[in-house]
Parts: structure tokens; sequence; C-alpha cells
């Protein structure tokens, strides 16, 4: 599927070279966030145009958290559904700092760590959602954790929980580990989008097990090259983002790699190109790893004797 | 405070989020929200662990013991 992949980019790219070449050179991408020539990313009913879904917590304040969504390129980005603090009313809500008619929100159901607790929290971001007129409301970002350590997925909870949803209409994009059979499995219950964690959430390790999510990738795409694979949490820094979309994800989600780092505005600008690089780098095709060099320049014509051979 | 079960005859009480609320009796989710201030905020409302459409909230009369949840949106990943 990856040849398919590759194959549907060139085409498109020779149409389109000269102006594709430039952007890339540049680093950087079109009004949308994508680069030229690129194929938006698909989620259920939902057209992405960038391949970074970010997160809205932990930031300093919620300008900073404005400004980093904005130089991050995104158009969807994840929020929690928490209890109304009754006596801070009149407080700041983060609504007033998203502009609904950029953003859709993807609410999540972080911190449920059983199927009936995430299934509650989803109904109640859904009518959060419709009530704002989001067109987020028909999707949420399932977690059903399994300790508080390692907030890793329950695998059992997160495939009730995926059941129940899909039921009740949901597009579920669903976080998991990086384990290729849980994955087929949540898609085969119709999960919109299977999101492996490339490692524990806010742990900044990135993409730990790059073997699985090349299963994952395999499987969840076998004869479903659109299939959307997207990984959610674990980037640490932005070359975990490029490591992850050159593998042939479909887009990252990360939150903490931004919100916690010394400069958050560099360094969601830099998310941005990372993940722009790393899918051009997936569509260009890397090269095979060989073990030994392999001469750019002429073995031909030099005007000095050959090198002697290592044997 | 009175003691548990010896409310008056037309007080009730509810539990929002957790924390325990006297209201007067026959009054509606709706009234509740506009008790603790939050009509018209974006939050949602789940009574009995049922979300209760923002259309619905007028009409639906809260009973003594029930559990409410009122949320909101917040930062999260």
């Amino acid at each position: 599927m990856l040849v398919a992949a590759e194959k549907r980019h060139r085409s498109s790219e020779e149409q389109d070279g000269e102006r594709d070449g430039r952007m890339t050179d540049a680093g950087m991408n079109d009004a949308a966030g994508k680069p030229a020539g690129e194929v938006a990313l698909r989620v259920g009913s939902f057209t992405l145009a960038s391949r970074l879904v970010v997160g809205t917590g932990k930031y300093a304040s919620y300008a900073e958290m404005a400004r980093c969504l904005e130089a991050s390129g995104t158009d969807c980005v994840t929020v929690a559904v928490r209890r109304e603090r009754l006596l801070n009313a009149a407080g700041e809500n983060i609504l007033d700092h998203l502009d609904l008619s950029r953003y859709t929100l993807l609410p999540n159901t972080a911190g449920c760590f059983s199927a009936t607790d995430a299934v509650r929290v989803a109904r109640l971001g859904r009518e959060l959602l419709r009530d704002l007129g989001n067109a987020g409301s028909e999707w949420v970002k399932l977690e059903v954790l399994g300790d508080q350590k390692t907030l890793l997925p329950d695998p059992v909870g997160t495939l009730e929980a995926t059941e129940q949803l899909v039921a009740d209409g949901f597009s579920v994009l669903v976080y998991t580990s990086d384990d290729p059979i849980v994955a087929r499995r949540l898609k085969d219950l119709g999960a919109a989008s299977v999101m492996p964690a490339g490692s524990p959430i806010g742990s900044g390790q990135g993409v730990l097990n790059a073997n699985n999510l090349s299963i994952c990738l395999e499987y969840l795409k076998d004869g479903d090259p659109d299939y959307p694979v997207i990984v959610d949490a674990g980037v640490g820094t932005a070359s975990d983002v490029a490591a992850a979309m050159e593998l042939g994800v479909d887009g990252v989600l990360l939150n903490t790699a931004i919100a916690h780092a010394a400069d958050p505005l560099r360094m969601a600008r830099a998310m941005r190109a990372a993940c722009a690089a790393g899918r051009d780098a997936f569509l260009a095709g890397r090269i095979p790893r060989k073990r030994y060099a392999m001469a750019s320049s002429p073995e031909t014509d030099r005007i000095t004797p050959a090198a002697l051979s290592p044997n | 405070m009175t003691e548990h079960g010896a409310t008056p005859n037309d007080e009730i009480i509810v539990f929002v989020n957790g924390t325990e609320k006297r209201l007067p009796a026959g009054g509606t989710a709706h009234d509740l929200l506009t008790a603790v201030g939050l009509a018209g905020r974006p939050v949602a409302v789940e009574v009995n662990e049922v979300v209760v459409p923002r259309a619905a909230l007028g009409e639906r009369i809260l009973e003594d013991q029930d559990r409410l949840e009122i949320v909101t949106l917040v930062g999260g990943g």
C-alpha cells in the first residue's frame, strides 16, 4: 500500500512539480498548511487541511495557546470535558479563545478509566459542541485509560467503548497502544481512525516501536490505503513528528511537546514544518538503508588512482 | 443545613457536580442553571447519568436526590 500512495502522489507531483519543489525547498506550506499537490486528510466525514492535531491543554495562558495553535497550522484542536466550577462561572472559558470558524473541536474522553465513563463524557461533549454549532459534535477522541501511572489505554474498555459509541453514531478516533492486533480489532468495530500512541502520553519519548507502528499501518491500510492512522501521544520534539510521518501515518496528535517547550511558539512552528517534511519524505519514498557507501560522484575518469580494495 | 430527609415539602435536595444544593420543589434543570449563574453559558447537563439536551432543560423537572453534572470544555490533549 505504500507503493500505491507513492504512485498516487507522484502523478500529482508531476502536474505540479515546479510549485511542489519550491514549496518543499522553502520548508513552507500554502495557506491551508499542506504541501502543494497533497491530498487532504479525511477522517470519517471530516476533511482536515493540516495533518497536525493539536491539544489545548497545559499552556501558560489562553493567549499563548491561541498563538501556538495558529503557528502550528492546525485546523483541528482537542478539548476536554470537565465539571464547570460553580464558584467561578464568570471566569474565562477556553471557548473565548478558540476561533470556532477556524478550528474543528475534537472533544476527548481524557481521564476516563472505564468504558461507561468514556461513553458518558463523549455524550456530554457532543451536547456541548452541538450547542456551539461546531462540526466536531459528531466525533470524539476516545480514551479509556488503564492506570494513572502510565496512562496507557485499557484495551478491553477501549474496545467496549468503541463499539458503544459507534452504535451511538459517533465518528470514533480511538487512542490505543501500538499493538497491531488491537488496532485491527478497533478498525473492525468501526473506528473512524485508529490512533496508536508513539509512547506514553506526555512522556516525550517519540515513537518507541516503529516496527509495531509499521505493522499497524500495514494491517489498517490493507486494501484501504486511505484509512486514517494518527499517532497520538508521546511526541517530544519536531523530529519525532517527522519520523512518525515518514513511516506513513496520516497525522500526528500532540500537546505537551508544544505547550511545555521552553519556547512554545517556536516549537509550534517547528512541529508544522516537521509534519510537512515528514509527509513529503514519506510520499517521496526514502532510499533503502545499505551497509556500505555508494559514491555520489562518478567513479570513472578520476585523475588519481583507485582506492585500495578492503580485501 | 437540615438533617437528611428533613427538607420541607416545598424543597428538594439535588447533587450538582457532587455538591448538595437545595431547590424549590418543581424546579427544572434550567431553573437550577439560572440559580448557579450558568444559564446561557457553554455547558452541558447530565441528570442521573443521562444527557439532557439544552432545548429540554426547561422541561426537565428535578426530583429529590437527582444527581446532576454540569460540564464545560477545558484545554486538553
